[in-house]
């Protein structure tokens, strides 16, 4: 699904947090985007979806301006995974999932069986369906991050928004989640923490300053010079001979200077 | 498709039948429990004299404190036991804390205030002027408990307290209002009302209340699917396509609505809003699409349950019913505070 965004921005307290940030999500890719802590990832994301009162710009889902849209027409495009959305409440992890199919159900109408067949698949694609009827607050950090990653399944969008989605997991399930994300055939568009995991993505953004300051395929974009100046870090680029990919090793710049 | 209709009609149907049986025993054993006993058989008499002409025989005394009082006593009890258990159920999705119930978070105090300026200082005056009154009362605390949770940093404690704050603030103005423009006699009767008590209630209490907790029953189920969606916040249910704003100023409304008018009738009862819904999410779960009718059912069966024991509790005496739902509440909001030290 075609995202379109036109000099993007958003003010806070006289604080602008996102600045001009124009950007093409092309159907079908799967967009990284990268920046060091602060620096606006989450605020575009949630610009990208809409969730933001009175932003500057524009925002574009398949031509047709996002102001424009129902909320519920949007969620039946596009699901959004925020960082650590939590709950009080009683649910059983299938109770959550089922949330997912909340835009594509009238006020009164029960779920129905093709509902519940979504349901289903979306709790075996993230390796839950023999938690189904574990309750929300018996789940671990990464556990959580699976039930989120599934209700969002279960909304079958067109564009799929994480927001690092790989955080609370461990190896494995970062690994499989990564590579559930890439069989997809959805476009996705997530932050990443990880710059080895941004370089299997179609393109990545990076961000600073809640600015969009580069913006390509990962090869072109993560250079180590611009790691050094955005990260800090200074990295050496490695080769896996399996297969020639790039992998990043970090060190710390006071370590080269 | 007629029988896929069927099978999901079907719980819903038993259900419904089951809860209507369980509320018409309660309003018959309502009616029938008091000071003075009246036997099954004259209640179903007076009922069948007054709905539909029988012309039984019975004691016109009985038939008087049966008809005048008794039942839009127990109606009335019923409609603002389900009126406060829903408050509760939208509050407690709403600000997404356990603990969240009109009595806690000052609207019932509002309220409250609202009513007696409307009594005391003879502003509009009715039935119609007090809940007007109260409806005002009840969303300035509202509003200003929030904002003041909100200012305080939005956590779950910051909002109990904020309800603390505006309880006590609002109590205060009451009693100003009262100690400067009441007479002593007109103080004590307010002061009585204020605790919950149901003896004043004649039909046209019925007529206000019945309408009111049904129209906030078909707002709470119609959009039991959106309070779901706020499980994970908000921003969450905004990204499940529910339309926040609209959502929450239907539900408030709602919330505002039901409770000042079951202040204006009855003074404020604490604590039905807290528990009820809490034991439901036991039996029913705590999807909305279940939770919604049972503490509306659950709701007006405990008041009915609570009127009838605040009559016969000591003989010759009327406890307040706000004193006895406080005295299975508190212990409640006890166990619901332990409860919620242990998930965190
Ligand atoms: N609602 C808000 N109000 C005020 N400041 C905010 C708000 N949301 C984000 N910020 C600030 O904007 C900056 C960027 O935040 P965020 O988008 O969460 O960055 P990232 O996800 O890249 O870590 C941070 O400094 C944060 O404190
Ligand atoms: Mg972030």
């Amino acid at each position: 699904m075609k995202l379109h965004a036109h000099n993007l921005g958003w003010t806070t307290r006289g604080k602008t947090i996102v600045d001009d940030v124009t950007l093409d999500i092309l159907p079908g890719e799967t967009f990284g985007l990268v920046g060091p802590n602060g620096s606006g990832k989450s605020t575009l994301l949630r610009l990208l979806t809409g969730l933001l009162p009175r932003p500057a710009g524009r925002v574009h889902l398949e031509g047709v301006p996002l102001e424009s849209m129902s909320r519920r027409d949007i969620a039946q495009r596009i699901a959004f995974v925020e960082q650590m959305a939590d709950t009080s409440e009683a649910l059983r992890v299938r109770d959550a999932v089922e949330l997912g199919r909340t835009p594509w159900l009238s006020a009164l109408t029960p779920l129905g069986p093709e509902d519940r067949r979504i349901v289903t698949e979306a709790l075996e694609a993230t390796g839950l369906a023999h938690m189904a009827g574990h309750s929300w607050s018996t789940l671990s950090g990464g556990e959580r991050q699976r039930v989120h990653i599934a209700r969002a399944l279960a909304q079958r969008p067109r564009l799929l928004v994480l927001d690092e989605p790989t955080n609370h997991l461990d190896i494995h399930h970062q690994l499989s989640l990564l590579r559930l994300v890439s069989m997809l055939s959805v476009t996705v568009v997530m932050a990443l923490h990880d710059l080895n995991q941004a370089m299997g993505c179609d393109r990545v953004g990076v961000m600073e300053n809640g600015r969009l300051i580069a913006c390509g395929p990962p090869a072109e974009v993560l250079t180590p010079a611009r790691i050094a100046a955005i990260f800090r870090v200074h990295v050496t680029p490695l080769r896996d001979p399996d297969d020639n990919a790039t992998l990043f090793r970090f060190h710390c710049l006071e370590d080269h200077s | 498709m007629t029988a896929l209709a069927a099978s999901y009609l079907r719980p819903v149907t038993l259900w419904g039948v089951a809860g209507a049986v369980t509320l018409t025993l309660a309003i018959l054993g309502g009616v029938a429990i008091g000071e003075t006993p009246l036997p099954f058989d004259t209640v179903l008499k007076v009922l069948a004299n007054h709905l539909w002409g029988a012309g039984h025989d019975v004691d016109a005394i009985d038939a008087g404190i049966l008809w005048s009082y008794r039942l839009p006593r127990t109606l009335v009890a019923a409609a603002c036991g389900a009126g406060l258990a829903l408050s509760g159920v939208v509050l407690q999705s709403l600000v997404r804390n356990a603990l969240a119930d009109p009595y806690l978070l000052g609207v019932s105090a509002g309220a409250g205030t609202g009513a007696v300026a409307v009594t005391v200082l003879g502003l509009g005056g009715g039935m119609i002027g007090m809940s007007a009154g109260a409806f005002a009362g009840a969303s300035l605390s509202f509003a200003i408990v929030v904002l003041l949770a909100r200012a305080a940093g939005g956590g779950s404690a910051q909002l109990v307290l904020a309800g603390i704050a505006g309880s006590q603030l609002f109590n205060a103005l009451t009693s100003f209002l009262i100690t400067k423009s009441a007479n002593a006699e007109q103080a004590r009767g307010i002061m009585y009302w204020l605790l919950g008590n149901l003896s004043g209630v004649r039909w046209p209490d019925v007529t206000l209340a019945i309408p009111v907790t049904l129209s906030g029953l078909v707002v709470c189920v119609w959009l039991a699917r959106a309070m779901d969606a706020f499980a994970f916040g908000a921003a969450s249910a905004a990204s499940l396509g529910i339309a926040v704003r609209r959502v929450q100023i239907a539900l408030i409304g709602a919330t505002t609505v039901m409770t000042a008018t079951m202040v204006s009738l009855v003074g404020s009862i604490g604590f039905v809003g807290l528990v009820i819904p809490h034991a439901m999410r036991f039996v029913v779960g705590a999807r909305h699409g279940r939770l919604v009718p049972a503490s509306a059912l659950a709701g007006a069966v405990f008041l009915i349950v609570a009127d009838v024991t605040s009559r016969i509790l000591i003989p010759g005496q009327v406890v307040p019913i706000g004193v006895v739902t406080a005295l299975v509440g508190a212990p409640g909001f006890a166990a619901i505070l332990i409860r919620n030290r242990r998930r965190a």
